[in-house]
């Protein structure tokens, strides 16, 4: 789950981190009311789920009332990488001579957190490691343990981090990974970390993603969450519970477990048709379950074709017939060729079960996605 | 021969009187795994099945000598359960629970590398060797006995590629579904040496997906480590960046790493043929044999 920068600002400045002077404005109004009372210079930033938004054209700096007008106009409202603009942050500008990167994520392959340090902030961060990684310090962290002042001070140290504000920025390392672990982030970040002319410190921007297998436990976390969907379908998909992800193809793909559902997808790429999406129903699903899966891709307009493929563990094939039989039986006409795989546990008495009038069956994966990408090629032209 | 689990091994169940718990006690059971007890706080004393449930692991491990737990247990107690198993010396930890916080798996992972025991998963299927045991979820009746290790990222991926294999006759000395989380206990490298050691292991298949580093720095282990032949599946060739694909490891990031061209390139280079599709991965094997 992600937080928007205006909440995780609230968060960083509840734990004594400097942020800059702020309001919440989602109309144009209440951005004239906001810089009145904040000043000039005043950054109006959009509040939307995806990274670089600067350069998307949702981050503006106003010198006066005219300028902050137009940001407001331009912004609110906007389609950012699909997303719409309904809320900015109205914040006052800063002076800074130096912007600087830190940050807290997961290292996987050590297990372990990891403490990163930059001079190089306010651009991303994942370039500045590709292209110039000595640039970026780190230090990983003993979970058990948290991380220790000398490590914080350690970090910044070898980053060449300024050494009149070295402590201040130490300082802020360690109250971010207070953060990340008391609200269970996944990453956390302040890029930039602006250095004033006054030799002060801000956090002039805010990461914090929180662990959505986490989320039971922080129950003030959850309710910040703001459905804010790509598109209609991937909100569709969130209230019916379902791993999906839409892609711009025309054949539909359902499945059971990630990696085959995924092997799935490449297969119809391997045997020259176009995936229209990644649907997971995961383990175990009941009838009901598969019905909503058949619904939700139907509901794609793009789809032309529909693979169902399952491969039972703790689902059970009697089950998915019994769904799929449920889905389809309420149509007098399929909308879409339906090809059915079913393996596994009680494939067989799922076989017996399944409607072989309205759907087509095929006893392999492979077999199975071919006749799929076949009917998609029929059906579109 | 086998890796990890065989004939000799002494299952506690924890969690054994949940839903899923009941269930798979059973289906283990079934295949013939040696299920000794099962744990449920606070009833201590009840059976299921005539298999004793104690409150701890520790009184199980006393009582009825197992050496091995299958943790069932649900996310919010996962990572508890899995500390309970790691001090009582165990030799083999398996948690098949899907969602458990990632920071608490790290303060396991820390606690893990001070012990002995091997844990597999979270986020896993278990680990099966056809003919003596298996611990976990996996669909008993696809595998068969023989000589190829199998070691996958994935569960239901995992029954494909043996079916796959089992259909042309081709058996397992024992499979593994290490899970799809950012971090487990059982990488694909240990799960490799493992193989590698095992004599009776003649050819290998490795199962990977996008996301992370860890089919890259298996294929460098391959190279310089092993004399079994390995074949290879990676999952996802399609999938898009910074989308994740169901597992909360499995997502390619913004500056492209953890792709699957990556992966599969690293692979080749290591002498490892990675197959197109799960049925092409099973005649890279046949041709190892």
């Amino acid at each position: 789950m992600k937080l928007h920068e205006y909440q995780a600002k609230d968060i960083f400045a509840e734990a004594g981190i400097p942020v800059p002077e702020s309001r919440l404005a989602s109309s144009v109004d209440e951005v004239m009311e906001a810089v009145e009372d904040i000043g000039y210079p005043a950054a109006i930033k959009a509040q939307v789920h995806v990274g670089g938004r600067g350069k998307a054209g949702g981050i503006k700096i106003a010198m006066d009332e005219d300028e902050a007008r137009q940001a407001a106009e331009d912004i609110l409202g906007m389609d950012l990488k699909g997303y719409t603009v309904e809320k900015v942050l109205v914040e006052a500008g800063v002076d800074f001579e130096n912007e600087l990167y830190v940050g807290i994520t997961m290292d996987r392959s050590e297990g372990k957190p990891v403490a990163m340090v930059s001079t190089e902030g306010g651009v991303n961060i994942e370039e500045v490691a590709e292209e110039n990684p000595d640039a970026i310090a780190r230090e990983h962290i003993d979970p058990a343990f948290g991380l220790h002042p000398y490590q914080a001070r350690k970090v910044v140290f070898e980053a060449g981090i300024p050494r009149d504000v070295a402590f201040d920025v130490a300082s802020f390392l360690s109250t971010l990974y207070d953060l990340y672990e008391a609200n269970d982030a996944s990453d956390i970040e302040i890029n930039p970390v602006m250095i004033t002319s006054d030799r002060d410190v801000v956090a002039a921007d805010a990461v914090m993603n929180i662990d959505d297998d986490a989320l039971f436990r922080h129950d003030d976390l959850a309710a910040m969450e703001e459905d804010s969907y790509e598109d209609e379908l991937e909100a569709k998909a969130g209230e019916y519970g379902f791993d999906y992800v839409r892609l711009s193809g025309n054949t539909g793909i359902i499945g059971n477990g990630a990696g085959l559902v995924m092997t799935t997808l490449d297969l119809v790429d391997y045997y020259g048709g176009t995936p229209a999406n990644f649907l997971d129903i995961g383990g175990g699903a009941k009838a009901e379950r598969v019905a909503n899966a058949l619904d939700m891709v139907f509901s794609d307009e793009n789809v032309d074709s529909v693979v169902f493929n399952i491969f039972g563990g703790i689902t059970r094939g009697d089950e998915v017939a019994k769904g799929i039989n449920e889905a389809l039986e309420q149509f007098d006409e399929i909308p879409k060729p339906v090809v059915v795989r079913l393996a596994g546990t009680n494939a067989e008495e799922g076989m017996e079960i399944l409607n072989t009038d309205l759907v087509q069956v095929e006893a392999t994966l492979e077999d199975a996605v071919q006749r799929a990408v076949e009917n998609a090629k029929e059906v579109s032209q | 021969m086998s890796i990890f689990v065989d004939d000799d091994t002494r299952v506690v169940v924890q969690g054994i009187t949940g839903g899923e718990g009941k269930f798979h006690t059973r289906q283990m059971v079934e295949y013939g795994t040696n299920v000794v007890a099962g744990t449920s706080p606070g009833k201590g004393g009840q059976d299921v099945d005539g298999i004793p449930v104690y409150d701890t692991v520790s009184e199980a491990v006393e009582e009825e000598d197992a050496n091995a737990s299958v943790v069932f247990v649900p996310p919010a107690f996962a990572a508890d359960a899995i500390f309970e198993a790691l001090d009582t010396d165990l030799d083999l930890v398996v948690a098949i629970t899907e969602g458990v916080p990632t920071q608490d798996m790290a303060k396991v992972n820390k606690r893990l590398s001070e012990t002995d025991t091997r844990l597999i998963g979270p986020n896993c299927p278990g680990i099966i060797t056809p003919g003596e045991a298996k611990l976990g979820i996996l669909p008993g009746n696809i595998f068969e006995e023989g000589n190829v290790g199998l070691v996958s990222r994935s569960g239901t991926l995992t029954y494909q590629v043996v079916s796959n294999l089992t259909e042309r006759g081709i058996g397992q000395t024992t499979a593994i579904g290490i899970g799809g989380d950012p971090i487990i206990g059982t990488s694909f490298i240990d799960a490799l040496e493992a193989f590698e050691n095992d004599p009776d292991t003649e050819a290998v298949v490795m199962c990977g997906e996008i996301g992370g580093e860890d089919e890259e720095q298996a294929a460098k282990f391959i190279a310089e480590n092993m004399d079994t032949p390995v074949a290879g599946f990676i999952a996802g060739r399609t999938a898009p960046p910074g989308k994740r694909m169901g597992h909360a490891g499995a997502i390619v990031s913004g500056s492209g790493t953890g792709t699957a061209e990556s992966k599969i390139n690293a692979l080749n280079d290591a002498g490892v043929p990675v197959g197109d599709t799960p049925n092409e991965v099973a005649d890279h094997i046949e041709d190892f044999l």
